[in-house]
């Protein structure tokens, strides 16, 4: 008599990374943010949405920072069953820029592209800044398929 | 990660800017330098072969609309070849399609700048 079990696999969890807030550590940000988000059950291109997010919040910090080094930033990235929660914290209290309107950019107003972006991959977006410990993002995609 | 930047000149006037690999905050300053280069050397019209760039975020699309509004200054013009779908939805999103000529080829590119 053969036994059939059905390997069953949470994809519950919290991935925690810290990196310094400098241009050339985001890539290890989106791929690990990418990476995490593998492990749910969105497409191939939500994936790509979700590490375009996590850069573009990451490069946010860093321009915040006058765009050399933002200290550390910290990312975590909280999977549930159908959604994806990533927090970005950043030390700087300075401020992050707001959307741009896609009619800005014609004109040649750039510089608030990536929020702009983050507004229109991710499903929630909210940024809150406290004068003494820095600016959060959260940001969340829920699974379609 | 790196961006890897071609510059090649073509029909006419026309230079042809080939990049291969991930432009983001930290690549995105080479690829500015390049642009910056060939219209301080008063190429106007460019084509910009993005079929072999996997991933652009907006510091990537920031020099490319900086280097639009300066060869628009002088006349010129550039047009873009993607055919990735993940960078043309990009694109698509910002609503930069409107401003840019996006190709499928090379060839289409280059002919539309005149």
């Amino acid at each position: 008599m053969t036994a059939t079990r059905t390997l069953q696999v949470s994809s519950h969890g919290t991935v925690e990374l810290k990196i310094p807030g400098r241009a050339e550590w985001v890539a290890v940000a989106r791929l690990a943010g990418a990476a995490v988000a593998s492990r749910l059950r969105f497409s191939v291109d939500e994936i790509e949405d979700i590490k375009l997010a996590i850069a573009e919040a990451c490069t946010n910090s860093i321009q915040a920072a006058g765009g050399v080094d933002a200290g550390t930033i910290e990312i975590v990235c909280d999977a549930g069953d159908d959604e994806l929660r990533v927090t970005v914290r950043d030390s700087s209290t300075g401020p992050h820029l707001e959307s741009a309107e896609p009619g800005g950019l014609v004109e040649g107003r750039t510089e608030a592209l990536g929020v702009f972006l983050i507004r229109a991959l991710m499903d929630t977006v909210d940024y809150t800044t406290d004068p003494r410990r820095g600016t959060e993002l959260v940001m969340t995609k829920r699974v379609t398929s | 990660m790196d961006i890897k930047v071609n510059v090649r000149e073509s029909e006419g006037d026309a230079y042809v800017v080939d990049l291969t690999g991930e432009i983001d905050v930290y690549t995105s300053p080479k690829v500015k330098d390049a642009i910056t280069e060939l219209i301080d050397q008063e190429h106007y019209n460019l084509v910009i072969n993005l079929e072999k760039v996997r991933y652009i975020d907006s510091t990537g699309l920031g020099v490319l609309i900086g280097g639009l509004k300066r060869v628009r200054e002088h006349g010129g013009s550039v047009n873009l070849v993607c055919t990735n779908p993940q960078i043309k939805k990009i694109f698509d999103i910002t609503g930069l399609v409107k401003i840019f000529g996006i190709f499928d080829d090379e060839q289409s590119a280059m002919k539309a700048l005149v």
